[in-house]
Order: structure tokens, then C-alpha cells, then sequence
């Protein structure tokens, strides 16, 4: 079952281009000229996502390297050390909305030292799946149009990351 | 966004000074900045492909085709949307590209769904709130198959690491749903 939707996920973009491509070319269109046009936006997009970018990556960098994300973490583990959740779950819930590229890392090391099959792997593995970026998307899809106000959509991702790793977390006592 | 930026540079710097990590601090800065121009570059590439497979959709008319085959499904969701409009078409591809975990072609259709929406926008650097829904879908992140995830469990000698798939499709989809709850709810109060 899986291996038969990873293949299909490594088909889809190829027959998906291929499909765009002929279709295209039925219709009458110069199906080169037409890509260089369209590929032609891309460079004015990702001058306007850099400055956000940049903005929320210092931000977050600076929240790792300066122990306020450790003091973060120990502070919810103490709140909830009733639940008894492993410390490097809760590294791995806090860092999984800020950064993509050093949660693969924390959930590889918890792997490593804890073992494959330790409630911190397999809760962390749920966190993991289950959780988004949710700061790398906030800048890269609001920087894309230059969105200034947010309104209350700040607010509204938080507490759904909030919960959304409470729920992740409850899964995991109640599979694992 | 303003008051959470704020937050976590004053909150770092103060931390910084009292656990004496001032100088990985004042280094983290300036390695966000590199991470930032790499990713910039990285989404560079990605962004300018998609930017040019979507245009062949446009030039040949397939973008309105598809947004009338699943406008039923996500006008649903997105309430405001008027007719076949494209953005149905790049809202749709993100969150297929999404569920096969394919991460190279979300992103960029996801910018160009934003654009399209951008297109309804009458107050442009405002949000609407079609954006608000499409992003906090994203960041709910639905997936079918978590790759990464198997991927690594498996390379560590994991004797079955699909058993994660199920507890962490219910947990996705939970999770998703409470976070379109969330946003329903904020935008009551809000009104």
C-alpha cells in the first residue's frame, strides 16, 4: 500500500508536466515561449518573500542560540510533567512550527540516543508528521503578496499549533 | 506579526545577556541570514518552474478547466471566490501536491495560489479571508504518506516504520479540522 503511493506520488509531477505540455501544444500554444514568460515572475516573487524571510529566520536563530527556546521548553515540561511526555518530545513540539531543516535534525539525534522504539521516537515521529512550519509558511506565502496586516490569523495559528501538538502528543500515548 | 517579532528579538537579547550566550547569539543572527538567502535561492528555482508549467495552464485554458471541475469541492471552504477563477486551480494542485508530500511543487503553487487570491483582494496588504484559510490549512499540513518520516525511522533500523502512517494521518486530520474550528471561532469574534 505505501510503496504503491510513493510511486505514485513520484509519478504525479512528471505526467502532470507531460499532460500540461501536450495540452497546451493542442491548444496552440508555444509551449516554450510560454513557460520562459511564466518562469520570468519568478525572480520578482522571491525578491519580495527575502525580506520576510530574512526578518522571521534572525528571529528564530536568535530565540535557539540565546537558551530561550531551552528555558521554553523546560517551562512546559514542568506545566506538564503530569502527562509524563518526554523531554524530547517537547524539544521536538516546540521546535517543529519554528524551524523545518533543525527539527529533522533534533528528530534524527532522538532517534540516535533514545532508540527506534522509545515513547520520545515514536511521539516525536507523530509530532513530526503532523505538524507544519507554520512560520516558514506565514513569511513565504504573506511575504508573496506583501501582506501587511494579518488581522488575527497570528493568533489563529498558534493555538491551532498548539493544539494540534496536544492532539499529536495524545495520539501517540494512545497508539504507542 | 509585529508584536510576536518583537517578543522573541527582545526576549532572545535578554536571555542572551543573563546565560552569557551573547556571542552564539550575536553568530545565530547572522546565520539566520544565510539560511535565508539559501532557501531564497533554493525557492528561486522551484518557484520560476512552477511560475512556468502554471503559464502553459493559462495560455492553454486548462486553468479555468480544472478550477470548474473542483470548484464544488473547495468553494466549500472558500465561500468568495467568484466563478472558474484560477486561484481554484492553484488551491487545488497545493493541497494535492500537499497530500502526496510533494514539498518541491506545494510551496510554489501554494505562492500562486496566494497571488490569484491576491488578484480578489480589493485592499491590497490586507489579508482576506479566503488567505487566512488557505494558509491555515497549510500550516495544519495534510499529508497521506509521512516519507520524511518513514525515511528516517527506516534508516535507523526501525522494524516497522509504517506503523506511524495511521496514528499520524488521525492526528493530521484532527488537527486540521480543529484548526479550521480555530479560524471559524477567532473570525466570529472578530467580525
Amino acid at each position: 500500500m505505501i510503496t504503491y503511493i510513493e510511486y505514485l506520488s513520484l509519478l504525479i509531477i512528471p505526467l502532470f508536466i507531460l499532460f500540461t505540455v501536450l495540452y497546451g501544444t493542442f491548444k496552440k500554444v508555444r509551449v516554450y515561449d510560454s513557460f520562459v514568460t511564466g518562469a520570468k515572475e519568478g525572480p520578482a516573487i522571491i525578491l519580495n518573500i527575502f525580506p520576510y524571510l530574512l526578518t522571521i529566520f534572525v528571529a528564530i536563530k536568535g530565540f535557539q542560540a540565546s537558551g530561550a527556546f531551552d528555558y521554553v521548553r523546560n517551562a512546559f515540561y514542568s506545566v506538564f510533567a503530569f502527562l509524563d511526555i518526554p523531554i524530547e518530545a517537547l524539544s521536538m513540539a516546540v521546535m517543529k512550527p519554528l524551524s523545518g531543516s533543525a527539527s529533522t535534525a533534533l528528530f534524527t539525534d532522538i532517534v540516535t540516543t533514545t532508540g527506534t522504539d522509545s515513547m520520545a521516537t515514536q511521539m516525536s515521529a507523530i509530532i513530526m508528521g503532523s505538524a507544519e512550519t507554520t512560520f516558514y509558511v506565514l513569511a513565504v506565502y504573506l511575504g508573496s503578496v506583501s501582506i501587511r496586516k494579518t488581522r488575527y490569523l497570528v493568533p489563529v495559528c498558534l493555538v491551532a499549533d498548539f493544539i494540534g501538538i496536544v492532539i499529536a502528543i495524545f495520539v501517540a500515548k494512545w497508539f504507542f | 506579526m509585529n508584536i510576536l517579532w518583537l517578543i522573541m528579538i527582545c526576549v532572545s537579547i535578554v536571555f542572551a545577556i543573563f546565560t552569557g550566550n551573547l556571542e552564539a547569539f550575536t553568530k545565530s543572527i547572522f546565520d539566520g541570514a544565510k539560511a535565508a538567502v539559501e532557501i531564497s535561492l533554493y525557492l528561486l528555482g522551484i518557484v520560476s518552474v512552477w511560475m512556468g508549467v502554471t503559464r502553459i495552464l493559462e495560455d492553454s485554458g486548462l486553468i479555468y478547466r480544472i478550477a470548474h471541475l473542483f470548484k464544488p469541492i473547495i468553494s466549500r471552504l472558500f465561500k468568495n471566490i467568484p466563478g472558474d477563477h484560477p486561484s481554484i486551480t492553484a488551491i487545488t494542485l497545493n493541497v494535492l501536491a500537499n497530500l502526496f508530500g510533494l514539498g518541491n511543487a506545494a510551496t510554489p503553487l501554494g505562492i500562486k495560489a496566494m497571488q490569484e487570491l491576491d488578484g480578489l483582494n480589493e485592499d491590497k496588504g490586507t489579508i482576506t479571508p479566503e488567505m487566512m484559510t488557505f494558509i491555515v490549512i497549510n500550516t495544519a499540513s495534510i499529508q497521506l504518506i509521512p516519507f520524511s518520516v518513514i525515511g528516517i525511522l527506516a534508516s535507523y533500523g526501525h522494524r516497522n516504520p509504517a506503523a506511524v502512517v495511521v496514528p499520524i494521518l488521525i492526528a493530521t486530520a484532527i488537527s486540521t479540522m480543529t484548526a479550521l474550528f480555530v479560524l471559524a471561532a477567532f473570525r466570529k469574534v472578530f467580525r
